[in-house]
C-alpha cells in the first residue's frame, strides 16, 4: 500500500473539454506565471501579425512590380525624412521593411512549424518503433542518433542543403527551397524527440494497461499507436515548443549564411544578411527591425517552452 | 501520568491547494508512555503517516500544523523553530522509514553514518563512537558487525538494511522511535524478524514507539496499544486486545472483519461499503457516516468526541451517554 | 491428461538474461548470467477452481502467471489450457480462438488502464477487440452489465480511470477482464494494492463472480491469509521452485514443507495478540547465485548433506529429502 505520502488527492470534475482545461493544474499555474502569460500574449501577437500580414502592410515585398526605387533608403517614419506610408523606413530597392518584417516573420514560422512537424514525425515515429520493439531495431536506431548528435544541427542542415543543390543545380524554386529547408531542419532535430520519446515508450511498455492489451490480442502497431502514443505525448509538446524556436534560428543562420532563402523571397535571416550590408552606411533600420522581431520571436517561444517544461514536470512542483 | 514521552492534544494539519484547504489531521490526541508501543492504523488517506510527519516536524509545505500541541515529555516541540527541531529529531526521536533503501546514503558506509549520528548528538571520542556503533549493529542482529560496519548499505539485504535504519535510530539514544511502515516492504519472514526485534529493543531501553502501519496483523503482535484512525480522526483508541478482540466503533469492527486471517472460517468477509472519503469531500457529522450500518440522524450532523468506552476511547454517538454498545 | 483439469503446467522453466551489456563483458572478461526465474514448475487447476500460488518476492509466481497468460515465453515446459497447448504453433488458430476465454488481473489498479481513455472504452476494448458483440448500442448496452455486474453503475462508463478509487479500478479491470466472456482469469497480486476494507469486497465479488459465473481462477499473492481465503489448492514456491502444492486444509492445517511451515508461523496476524515468536532466520538468497541442492537448504533446521547436494522432487505434493527420508514427520 503506497500511501507514505498520503498527498491530497484532488478530485478532478468531469465535464467538456474545457471544463477539465479550465480546471487543470496546467492552467493553474499559467495563470500563476506572469512569464508564461506575456511570452504567450506576444507568440500569439506574432503569428497574427504574421499571418494578417497580406491585409494590414502597405506593399507586398515579394512583389516587385510593387517596390518603387523613389522610395528607397527611407528612414522610420519618426525621423525627419521619413514617409508615410513606410513605418519602419524602406531599404536599397524601395522595399518596407514593415512589411519584409511581417512577411519575413511568417515565412520563418510556416519554415519553423513544418520543421518541428518534420523532425518530430520523424522522431516520434523512430523513438516508438525503438523503444516498444528494442533488440536490434533499437540499437540500431539510437546509435544513428549518437553519431547524427555528435555533429552540429547547423552543419547538417548546411550538408543537406549543399547537396541537394548540387545535384538539382542552382535552378530550385522557392518552394523547392522552403522544402529543402525544412527537411535539412527536420534532419538535425529529430535524435531529441526520439531519444524522449524512446524512453518514455520503455517505461509505458511495462505498465499493465499495455499488457491488458496484448492479451487481448491487439497487434504491436496498433498497440503502439492507440495505447502507448497518446501517453508520450507531455513531454513531446515541451520539445517541440523549444525545437519551433531553434528551428527559426537554423533557418535564420541558413538564410544569413546565403543557403536559406533568396532574396526575392526572403526570410528574417535573408533580410538581416540583407540589411548587413547597410550597416556602416547608416541605414540601421533595415537590419535592426528584422533582428529584433526574429529575436522577440525566439525569446518569447522559449519562455513558453520553459514554462511548459516546468508545469508539466511534476518533480519540480 | 509523569512515564508520558509522547503526548499530542487535539492535532490539526491543513494542507493549502488552490482548491482551498484541506484538512488532514483534524483534532487528535495521544499519549505513548515509556517502553510503549503504540500502532495507528488506517487506510490510505485516514492520516496516520501525516500524524507520524507533524510529530517529527516534517510537514512539508503546502501543509502545516493549524492546531493543538504536540509535547515531547512535557515540552512543547510542535512551534520549534526548523533548527531545534531538526536537534530534536536526530537527539531525541529517531526515524524508521519505510524503504531502509532511501533511509541510508548510498555513498557511505553504515559505520561512518552511525559514527555520524553519534558524534552530531553526544560528546563521544570517534574511537568510542565506533565502538558504540559496534554494540548497536550488534545488539540489532547483524552478524559479524566488526566486518559489516565498513560495508555500504547496497552490500546488505533487505532486512538487514531495515536493521541498519533501527541502529540509526537508535543511535543517539532517543526517547521516541517514529517507525513508518518499517516492515511494508520486507518479505514476510523477514517482516517477522524486524517486528521481534523493535519490540524487544523497545522494552529493554524503555523507547517509546510510533508504529504507523496499515498492517492490522503487524500491530496485533507489536503494539500495546492501537489508534485507530479514520479520516484525519481517531476512530477508536485503546489496548490492542480490546480494539482487535471486541472493538466499538462500527468502522473498527468492519476493518477487523475484512482481513482475512490464518484462522478464520467465514465464507465471506465483512465488507464495508464505499471507500474512505477524500480529503475535498469528507462529509459532515461523522466522517464514516455515509458507510456506517448504525447510522443514524445524529451522526449526520453533530461530529462524534472520543469518549471512554470499557477500556477503549471511541469517537461514536451509538457509544454516548449509554456507554455501552446498542 | 488427468480428467477434469483445466488447466495443465509441465515442467515449466524461464530463464532471464541479466548479463551485463556486451560490451561490458568483453572489458571485464564477465561471463554471461543468467536467472532461473521459474524452474521446472507444474501443477494442474481444474475447471471452477481456485489455484493459488503464494511466495515471497523472488519465487518466480508472477512469471509463472504471465506465461501461463501467454504475456511471457517459456524457455522450456508447456502450458495447456482446455487441452490446447499455448505454445505450439500448430495450435497457434485455436490459440486465437481461447485467448478471449483467459485474462489477467493486474496489481496495481492505477496501471492497469489506459489513463486517457473514458472507462467504458476501456472495457468495450476487448468486445471490440474479438469483434464479439456489433452495433455501438449494443456494445453500450453489453458495458453497462458489465459495470453492473461488478458493482458499479452504468453511468460511470462515461468517467475516465482517475475519477474512481482503487477498489471501484480493480471492479473495471474485472469488467474489462469479464467483457470478452473470460472463462479463466489470473489475478496478479489482484488486491495487494488496495485497502484491507476495499480488498475484502473486492475478494467477495471474486469469490461471487467465481460462483454466478462458473471462473477458473490462478490467483497470485503473497498474503498467506488472502490465500486461505480465496483458494480451494495451493502451490508454495520458493526461488523458482514448487517446494509443496496441496489443497487448502492440507497445506495450512498439516504443512509438511519447512518452508511453508516457516511461512505460516511468521505470518503477522490478528490472531497473535502480543505473540512472541522464534522468528525464523535468515533471507532469501540471490536468485541469480542460488544455493545448490535444494534452494531453502540454508535457513533449513532439517538440512543435511543430500540437501546441499541434490534437487528435491515434487513427490505426492511436497519436494523435501526430509519429508521424503521420513525424518520430518507430518
Amino acid at each position: 500500500m503506497d500511501d507514505a505520502a498520503e498527498v491530497p488527492e484532488i478530485r478532478q470534475p468531469t465535464g467538456s473539454r474545457l471544463a477539465r482545461f479550465l480546471d487543470s493544474d496546467l492552467w493553474a499555474s499559467f495563470r500563476r506565471s506572469k512569464t508564461a502569460m506575456a511570452a504567450f500574449v506576444a507568440t500569439v501577437l506574432m503569428f497574427a501579425l504574421a499571418f494578417a500580414a497580406p491585409w494590414i502592410v502597405p506593399q507586398n515585398p515579394y512583389d516587385p512590380a510593387q517596390l518603387d526605387l523613389l522610395n528607397s533608403n527611407l528612414p522610420p517614419i519618426w525621423k525627419a525624412e521619413g514617409q508615410a506610408p513606410f513605418l519602419l523606413g524602406t531599404d536599397d530597392q524601395g522595399r518596407d521593411v514593415l512589411s519584409a518584417v511581417l512577411y519575413g516573420l511568417r515565412l520563418s514560422l510556416i519554415v519553423g512549424m513544418l520543421g518541428v512537424l518534420v523532425s518530430g514525425t520523424l522522431g516520434i515515429g523512430l523513438g516508438l518503433v525503438a523503444g516498444y520493439v528494442g533488440g536490434l531495431l533499437d540499437t540500431i536506431i539510437m546509435r544513428v542518433a549518437d553519431v547524427q548528435l555528435t555533429f552540429p544541427a547547423i552543419l547538417i542542415a548546411l550538408v543537406v542543403d549543399g547537396v541537394a543543390k548540387a545535384s538539382f543545380g542552382g535552378a530550385l524554386d522557392t518552394n523547392a527551397t522552403i522544402l529543402l529547408i525544412v527537411v535539412s531542419i527536420g534532419l538535425s532535430f529529430w535524435v531529441q524527440y526520439a531519444r524522449t520519446v524512446r524512453s518514455s515508450v520503455m517505461v509505458e511498455r511495462g505498465k499493465d494497461y499495455v499488457q491488458a492489451a496484448r492479451l487481448i490480442g491487439l497487434s504491436t502497431p496498433v498497440i503502439m499507436v492507440r495505447h502507448v502514443l497518446p501517453n508520450v505525448t507531455g513531454p513531446v509538446f515541451v520539445i517541440a515548443t523549444i525545437n519551433l524556436a531553434l528551428a527559426i534560428i537554423t533557418e535564420a543562420t541558413l538564410s544569413f549564411l546565403g543557403t536559406g532563402l533568396p532574396e526575392t523571397m526572403p526570410s528574417l535571416g535573408t533580410l538581416i544578411r540583407i540589411g548587413n550590408k547597410f550597416l556602416f552606411s547608416g541605414e540601421w533600420w533595415v537590419v535592426a527591425f528584422p533582428g529584433i522581431a526574429l529575436a522577440g520571436l525566439v525569446i518569447a517561444i522559449n519562455l513558453l517552452g520553459d514554462w511548459l517544461r516546468d508545469a508539466l514536470n511534476p518533480k519540480l512542483q | 501520568m509523569s512515564d508520558t514521552v509522547l503526548s499530542v492534544r487535539d492535532l490539526r494539519v491543513v494542507f493549502e491547494t488552490r482548491r482551498g484547504t484541506l484538512t488532514a489531521i483534524d483534532g487528535v490526541s495521544f499519549d505513548i508512555a515509556r517502553g510503549e508501543i503504540l500502532g495507528v492504523v488506517g487506510e490510505s488517506g485516514a492520516g496516520k503517516s501525516v500524524t507520524g510527519s507533524a510529530v517529527i516536524g516534517l510537514i512539508d509545505p503546502p501543509g502545516r500544523i493549524a492546531g493543538g500541541e504536540i509535547r515531547l515529555r512535557g515540552e512543547r516541540i510542535d512551534n520549534l523553530t526548523p533548527e531545534k527541531m531538526r536537534r530534536v529529531r536526530g537527539r531525541r526521536i529517531g526515524m524508521i522509514f519505510q524503504d531502509p533503501l532511501t533511509s541510508l546514503d548510498p555513498l557511505y558506509r553504515v559505520g561512518e553514518q552511525i559514527v555520524e549520528t553519534i558524534r552530531t548528538h553526544t560528546d563521544l571520542s570517534a574511537k568510542a563512537a565506533r565502538a558504540r556503533a559496534i554494540d548497536l549493529l550488534t545488539e540489532v542482529g547483524i552478524p559479524a558487525p566488526e566486518r559489516r560496519i565498513d560495508g555500504y548499505p547496497h552490500e546488505f539485504s533487505g532486512g538487514m538494511r531495515q536493521r541498519v535504519v533501527i541502529a540509526l535510530a537508535l543511535a543517539a539514544e532517543p526517547e521516541l522511535i517514529i517507525a513508518d511502515e518499517p516492515t511494508t516492504a520486507l518479505d514476510v519472514s523477514v517482516q517477522a524478524q524486524v517486528i521481534t526485534l523493535l519490540k524487544r529493543l523497545c522494552r529493554e531501553r524503555g523507547t517509546a514507539v510510533m508504529l504507523v502501519t496499515h498492517d492490522m496483523g503487524v500491530i496485533a503482535e507489536a503494539a500495546d496499544r492501537v489508534a485507530v484512525m479514520y479520516s484525519g480522526r481517531v476512530a477508536e483508541i485503546g489496548p490492542v486486545e480490546s480494539v482487535v478482540r471486541a472493538p466499538h466503533h462500527p468502522y473498527a469492527r468492519g476493518l477487523m472483519g475484512a482481513i482475512p486471517t490464518l484462522s478464520d472460517t467465514a465464507e465471506r468477509l465483512t465488507q464495508i461499503p464505499g471507500a474512505m472519503p477524500r480529503l475535498t469531500a469528507i462529509p459532515p457529522g461523522c466522517a464514516f457516516n455515509p458507510r456506517c450500518p448504525n447510522v443514524f440522524g445524529r451522526c449526520r450532523a453533530e461530529r462524534p468526541e472520543p469518549l471512554p468506552v470499557d477500556r477503549t476511547r471511541v469517537a461514536c454517538h451509538l457509544y454516548d451517554e449509554r456507554g455501552e454498545a446498542a | 491428461m488427468s480428467a477434469g483439469a483445466y488447466v495443465e503446467v509441465e515442467d515449466l522453466r524461464r530463464v532471464f538474461d541479466v548479463s551485463k551489456p556486451w560490451l561490458n563483458r568483453v572489458i571485464e572478461r564477465a561471463p554471461r548470467q543468467t536467472l532461473k526465474a521459474v524452474d521446472g514448475v507444474g501443477f494442474t487447476i481444474r475447471r471452477g477452481e481456485t489455484f493459488a500460488l503464494v511466495g515471497e518476492s523472488g519465487s518466480g509466481k508472477s512469471t509463472v502467471a504471465r506465461m501461463v497468460v501467454g504475456l511471457l515465453p517459456p524457455s522450456a515446459g508447456e502450458v495447456r489450457i482446455a487441452d490446447i497447448s499455448m505454445t505450439d504453433p500448430r495450435q497457434a488458430a485455436a490459440r486465437r480462438r481461447l485467448r478471449a476465454r483467459i485474462q489477467m488481473i493486474f496489481q496495481d489498479p492505477y496501471a492497469s488502464m489506459n489513463p486517457r481513455w473514458r472507462v467504458g472504452a476501456i472495457i468495450a476494448e476487448p468486445i471490440r477487440a474479438f469483434n464479439l458483440i456489433q452495433g455501438e448500442a449494443a456494445i453500450r448496452e453489453r458495458v453497462g452489465e458489465l459495470l453492473r455486474l461488478v458493482g458499479l453503475h452504468p453511468d460511470d462508463a462515461r468517467k475516465y480511470p482517475h475519477e474512481f478509487s482503487g477498489g471501484q479500478r480493480q471492479r473495471v479491470a474485472i469488467a474489462r477482464a469479464l467483457a470478452s466472456q473470460a472463462e479463466f482469469l489470473v489475478g496478479d497480486e489482484p488486491t495487494s494494492a488496495l485497502d484491507v476494507s476495499v480488498q475484502a469486497q473486492i475478494l467477495n465479488l471474486m469469490r461471487d463472480l467465481q460462483d454466478r459465473l462458473g471462473l477458473t481462477y490462478l490467483f497470485i499473492s503473497h498474503n498467506l491469509a488472502v490465500v486461505r481465503h480465496m483458494a480451494t489448492r495451493i502451490g508454495v514456491m520458493y526461488l523458482g521452485r514448487l517446494v509443496e502444492v496441496g489443497d487448502k486444509a492440507t497445506i495450512f492445517g498439516r504443512p509438511r514443507h519447512p518452508y511453508t511451515r516457516m511461512l505460516l508461523d511468521a505470518v503477522p496476524d490478528l490472531a497473535h495478540i502480543g505473540r512472541a515468536r522464534t522468528p525464523v532466520s535468515g533471507e532469501i538468497p540471490n536468485p541469480i547465485d542460488p544455493p545448490s541442492g535444494c534452494t531453502f537448504n540454508p535457513r533449513c533446521p532439517h538440512a543435511n548433506n543430500r540437501c546441499r547436494a541434490e534437487v528435491p522432487k515434487l513427490i505426492d505434493g511436497v519436494a523435501c529429502h526430509a519429508v521424503e527420508e521420513g525424518r520430518l514427520g507430518a
